[in-house]
């Protein structure tokens, strides 16, 4: 499968693997921001096949993992409510809110659905004038663009049955509010491949020079994420720091400037909570004021909900890179996926899922 | 010429089902004798008795029952009905049965068209016959619309298995072969993008068939199988992890050699999905010891139902923590383990 086949070539890997040992002198830490990229590492075990003195420090990069639990709670009031159809990824759906999850919501008697994109949800509006469909637009940079369509669509259109409940987030604030600790162990990121094909390369360069370290845009296939490294790398044995792109077949210096445009056009970037991280400034994005009639949180008086998170979960620390997801208590113990305490036990781009799946834990 | 029919103009009077046609009055006894029992043909049936008086074969009897939920009823590659019968018949075989009689139990949604339930019922007396074994005892009940996703399927079935013949994961030894007849996924993920709409461009056909006649030309062939299963919920990784847990060895199997059409990967790469883990309908495993195991992929192959068999691992006794193991192609060892629930889709 082209694009694939050619970047899990086991000859390709051995051959970057071999390249990062020869330069890589220095005891390196380097985050990879994504989940997607977290997974790819761990699933194909690339962290075993790097030197000792490479540490991977997985990242806050997962959109579930980081969604707060009140968000789920708004989420599970606006779908237990009447002639409800509640639209997600499939991802959401086994989040645990306060009390219980989507999955649990639906076997309740809640109309909950998995689409593929918010413009299936538009399009199940339209066909269904009897229902309020609402979708939960979750996620980065990356599936922004497709649900601030789906909300400039139903402006268009004057759908008074759709409406959105938003829990998008930036990248770029959270590299910033994991830099900014005092106790901050990162020397180097691989940055979002995916994300940085929507916003382009050069929001990092002010990141990157402010904070003295290298960011590469990576890819997400073995091979990418061994150049990846290997870029990353070089720049610290170099004593050099900048923005480098090493997913070039995807990223572009500036992105994709129709999506960012009407990412301006819906979106105005709002302080938000981070579950794990607490409130970090304008790292999310909520609907203009003008889309207010398509704003589910207005629609289904949900905007007061509070909820704390479970205690004994550490997933904050591990979306910090501060633990790995084996050191804390509760792994594969009190939280498994059969019953997770934190989202990063549920996503499929979640650190701690992704070790309990891929990594033995007997 | 015009068409000419006594049964003209149609006496059921419905195009759809209605909950008189479950209600045991006139309307179902008509359906039985009009659509039933004219497309499950066979003089068992037609003496509508309250069971099926059988005459007792030699050998041991095997006996299993499976109900069949899916949507959509109609997928490329079959329906519902072919899979009722084909997923019995499958159970049967992978205890070495050779498969005997059928029953089978219609749950039927009110509104369901009747031109749906003839072509369901015609597949099932199409895949039953191809297979040699009639249904032989039925039931039918509605239910009120909104209550069933159409039709759902209950089908029991009875075989027989020879003297001296014990396929079982008991069975199952240290250095025996594991060899898979056929390529992964393809029911599930066929099933998936008709159900979900997705607008791929593919040529997936659900992989719905009938393994008996393959299992019954293997143990004629003299092939001293260990076990044999088929993958179907939960697929191929499911049923190893299983299989290894239940008889307490431990399998390693090689990413390289599993084989998976394109098609499926690519949707599974794009869906976050992993194909290990999507079900099959005519995908099975068989446990046999080494020296069988090229005899036992030569027969497969030979076989319309086994042309892309292959090895894809082994058997060892090595005390682990992990039952079952992946060696990648990046030649990494990593365990693979029964996921929580069913595969979601991820966001990005």
């Amino acid at each position: 499968m082209k694009f694939v086949t050619e970047y899990r070539d086991p000859g390709q890997v051995d051959y970057w693997r071999r390249q990062i040992a020869a330069i890589a002198h220095g005891q390196w830490r380097i985050m990879e921001v994504c989940g997607g990229q977290t997974h790819s590492i761990v699933k194909h075990g690339l962290d075993q096949l790097l030197p000792d003195n490479i540490e991977l420090i997985h990242g806050p990069g997962c959109p579930v993992c980081v969604t707060p639990i009140q968000y789920i709670d708004k989420a599970l009031a606006i779908a237990a409510q009447p002639d409800v159809v509640f639209c997600s990824f499939g991802d959401m759906l086994r989040v645990p809110g306060s009390t219980l999850d989507l999955l649990g919501s639906k076997a309740q008697g809640a109309d909950v659905r998995i689409v593929y994109s918010p413009l299936d949800a538009l399009a199940m509006a339209q066909h269904n004038p009897d229902k309020q469909i609402v979708f939960f637009g979750v996620g980065f940079e990356t599936t922004a663009p497709t649900t601030a369509l789906a909300a400039y669509q139903a402006r268009r259109l004057n759908l008074k049955n759709f409406s959105l409940l938003i829990g998008h987030v930036r990248v770029p604030p959270v590299i910033e509010a994991l830099l900014a600790a005092d106790d901050c162990r990162v020397q180097g990121f691989l940055g979002a491949g995916h994300v940085a094909a929507v916003m382009g390369c050069r929001e990092y360069q002010p990141i990157a020079e402010h904070y003295r370290l290298p960011i590469v845009m990576t890819g997400f296939e073995p091979v990418d994420i061994l150049q990846g490294l290997y870029l990353c790398i070089r720049q610290l044995e170099q004593g050099r720091y900048g923005v480098e792109n090493q997913y070039r077949r995807v990223v572009t210096e500036n992105g994709n400037q129709v999506a960012q445009a009407l990412i301006r056009q819906v979106f105005v970037e709002v302080d938000r909570p981070w579950r794990g991280l607490g409130d970090i400034a304008a790292s999310g994005w909520a609907l203009q004021p003008d889309f207010d009639d398509w704003n589910a949180e207005h629609r289904f008086d949900v905007a007061a909900i509070t909820s704390q998170e479970a205690p004994n979960c550490r997933s904050g620390e591990v979306l910090q890179g501060r633990i790995k997801p084996q050191q804390c208590p509760a792994f594969a113990t009190l939280c498994t996926p059969e019953r997770p305490l934190g989202a990063t036990m549920v996503s499929s781009e979640g650190a701690c899922a992704a070790y309990y799946r891929y990594r033995s834990h007997g | 010429m015009a068409d000419f029919s006594l049964n003209c103009p149609n006496p059921l009077h419905y195009d759809h089902i209605v909950m008189a046609h479950g209600g045991g009055g006139r309307l179902m006894q008509q359906l039985l004798a009009q659509i039933v029992l004219p497309t499950l043909q066979n003089p068992l049936l037609d003496q509508q008795h309250d069971s099926a008086v059988l005459a007792m074969p030699s050998g041991r009897l095997a006996f299993t029952t499976d109900s069949y939920v899916i949507k959509p009823l109609f997928f490329p590659g079959g329906d519902i009905g072919k899979l009722a019968i084909c997923g019995t018949l499958n159970d049967l075989a992978m205890s070495a049965a050779r498969p005997l009689h059928l029953s089978c139990g219609l749950i039927i949604e009110e509104g369901l068209p009747i031109a749906d339930l003839q072509t369901i019922l015609r597949s099932m007396q199409t895949a039953a016959a191809a297979a040699g074994v009639r249904i032989v005892t039925g039931d039918t009940k509605v239910v009120d619309r909104g209550k069933g996703d159409g039709v759902y399927i209950n089908t029991a079935g009875i075989g027989v298995v020879a003297d001296g013949v014990t396929i079982a994961p008991a069975m199952i030894q240290p250095g025996d072969a594991i060899i898979l007849n056929s390529d992964l996924g393809r029911h599930g993920i066929a099933v998936m993008l008709e159900r979900e709409g997705l607008n791929f461009s593919h040529s997936l056909v659900s992989d719905c068939a009938d393994l008996s006649g393959l299992v019954g030309e293997l143990l004629a062939a003299g092939i001293e199988l260990h076990c044999l299963r088929d993958l179907t919920r939960g697929g191929l990784a499911s049923v190893l992890f299983e299989l290894a847990t239940s008889c307490g060895l431990a399998f390693g199997i090689d990413e390289t050699a599993l084989p998976i059409h394109d098609d499926v990967r690519a949707a599974c790469e794009l869906l976050g999905l992993d194909p290990l883990y999507i079900a099959n309908e005519g995908c099975m495993v068989a446990f046999v010891g080494e020296k069988h195991a090229d005899a036992l992929l030569d027969r497969l192959r030979q076989h319309p139902l086994g042309q892309q068999a292959c090895r894809i691992g082994r058997v060892s006794d090595s005390p682990s923590r992990t039952p079952l193991t992946l060696h990648s192609r990046l030649g990494i060892a990593r365990p693979l383990t029964l996921l929580s629930g069913e595969q979601l889709p991820r966001i990005c």
